[in-house]
């Protein structure tokens, strides 16, 4: 019951704080309240009609970089 | 989404999973047994089993399911109390999909439709809302059923109700918390466990702070993480090191979408509508402090406040164990009903009938046992 899927923002409507997102080529109107103001391009994570937080890309991008750093000496090709 | 793309990249997946499982192996020597993790988030169950981590892992790691599948942990008398309201004359009863085929003592949503009850499943809270504005004649009861990350849309609805004037709407309140459900749980004497992958969705609300108890108060790692199976990896890598060095933190592997201090604006919608009750969890009991019923100031929103429905003393069915599942105890294959009398197609228990339910993931992913 707690899926939520990340959503990019297409169109953003103030007046009503509601916006629509892109999930996978899906659109959806999401309200933003819990979330703030957004943006286009931003994504966001939706939830039973409601975006309930940004998705940090930056964050994002550091995790990979983490992976990155404890993989360097893992081999993928022990595991079949 | 090219960044978000890598977070599926079987390249990334498969080196993570050589890296856990060398881990595994050597903290599982380490304590002459196999370490075990709970995971506490029914969207965390079916990753885990889906992507094969629990069998692949099971020479080294336990992969337990605890209380996290809202549906599943939903009582017997609430459901009950759901197919009391559907009954009532003059009621829509509007639900998420995930309720209709679970079973009370009695009944189910499912059953109750067939019989020719107007239940109707809504994708959002605010679509019952709207239902509830263009149907003046009916009265729209919305199930207000899941943990901290539904709560909030739930209040906002509520919310968005009073100021369209629709007064023909009202909440029965199922909500759940679930730090006090992982209290219960390690309070426990039976069960021991090594470490908790805690929910990435309901911690985006209440904050990763929410779950520090874990590691000040029972001593054990912890660390939040995301529903892609590199995630989950990361979340063990992050688990058996900590074990292995003999470190206890909460940690935040999801900080793309979770914060410390989680999501405020949410949290004071929770705060604004609900407060805190001592609520039964299916296979529990009744659990202090662990549920959300609406604060008497919105008690035209409560349906509850608003109908009067009568439910016989609750029915458990002999021989489910999802009670012993959801604590923990027991993983699906060790029900003797699992795969045999209990069935996706001829559920017993929840846990078989919810997607997100253990049984019903397992069945699917991990028939095969362990």
């Amino acid at each position: 019951m707690c899926v939520a899927v990340p959503g990019k923002v297409i169109e953003v409507n103030p007046a009503d704080n509601t916006c629509i997102v892109e999930v996978f080529g899906v659109t959806r109107r999401i309200n933003t309240i819990m979330v703030g103001e957004v943006e286009l391009g931003e994504y966001l994570i939706a939830h039973t009609g409601f975006a309930i937080e940004k998705l940090d890309l930056e964050e994002a991008m550091i995790r990979l970089k983490l992976w990155e750093e404890i993989l360097s000496y893992a081999d993928p090709g022990q595991v079949s | 989404m090219q960044i978000l793309d890598r977070f599926r990249d079987p390249v990334v997946g498969r080196a993570l999973l050589v890296k856990v499982t060398e881990q595994a192996k050597e903290v599982a020597e380490r304590l002459g047994r196999r370490s075990v993790f709970m995971e506490v988030c029914g969207t965390h169950t079916v990753a885990i089993s889906k992507a094969g981590l629990r069998s692949l892992l099971s020479e080294y790691i336990d992969l337990r399911s605890g209380p996290g599948c809202p549906v599943c942990v939903t009582d017997y008398g609430d459901i009950d109390r759901m197919v009391a309201f559907a009954r009532t004359p003059g009621v829509t009863l509007g639900t998420f999909g995930d309720m209709i085929r679970v079973p009370g003592s009695f009944a189910s949503l499912e059953k109750e439709m067939a019989a020719g009850a107007d239940v109707r499943i809504f994708y959002s809270p605010a679509d019952a809302v709207e239902y509830a504005r263009t149907h003046p004649d009916r009265h729209v009861v919305f199930l207000g059923v899941g943990f901290e990350t539904t709560a909030p849309g739930i209040a906002l609805s509520i919310l968005q109700a009073k100021a369209q004037g629709v007064t023909n709407f009202s909440v029965l309140t199922s909500h759940k918390l679930v730090p006090p459900a992982m209290h219960a749980i390690l309070a426990d004497p039976e069960l021991r466990l090594d470490g908790f992958i805690l929910p990435g969705h309901a911690t985006a609300i209440v904050g990763r702070n929410a779950f520090q108890f874990v590691a000040d108060q029972y001593n054990l790692p912890a660390v939040v993480t995301g529903f892609e199976t590199t995630d989950i990896l990361d979340c063990l890598h992050n688990l058996l090191d900590q074990l292995f060095q003999g470190q206890v933190r909460v940690d935040n592997g999801y900080s793309r979408v979770v914060k410390d201090e989680g999501n405020v604006r949410a949290q004071a919608l929770m705060e604004q509508l609900f407060e805190v009750a001592d609520v039964s969890w299916r296979g529990f009991g009744v659990i202090p402090a662990s549920g959300m019923v609406i604060r008497p100031e919105f008690a035209d929103f409560n349906a509850e406040k608003r109908f009067t429905v009568n439910i016989p003393e609750p029915r458990i069915p002999k021989g489910c164990r999802c009670g012993d599942l959801l604590k923990g105890k027991i993983n699906p294959h060790e029900c003797r009903l699992f795969g045999t009398a209990c069935t996706p197609v001829n559920p017993i228990g929840p846990c078989m009938v919810s997607s997100e339910g253990a049984c019903a993931a397992y069945y699917q992913y991990d028939r095969r046992g362990q």
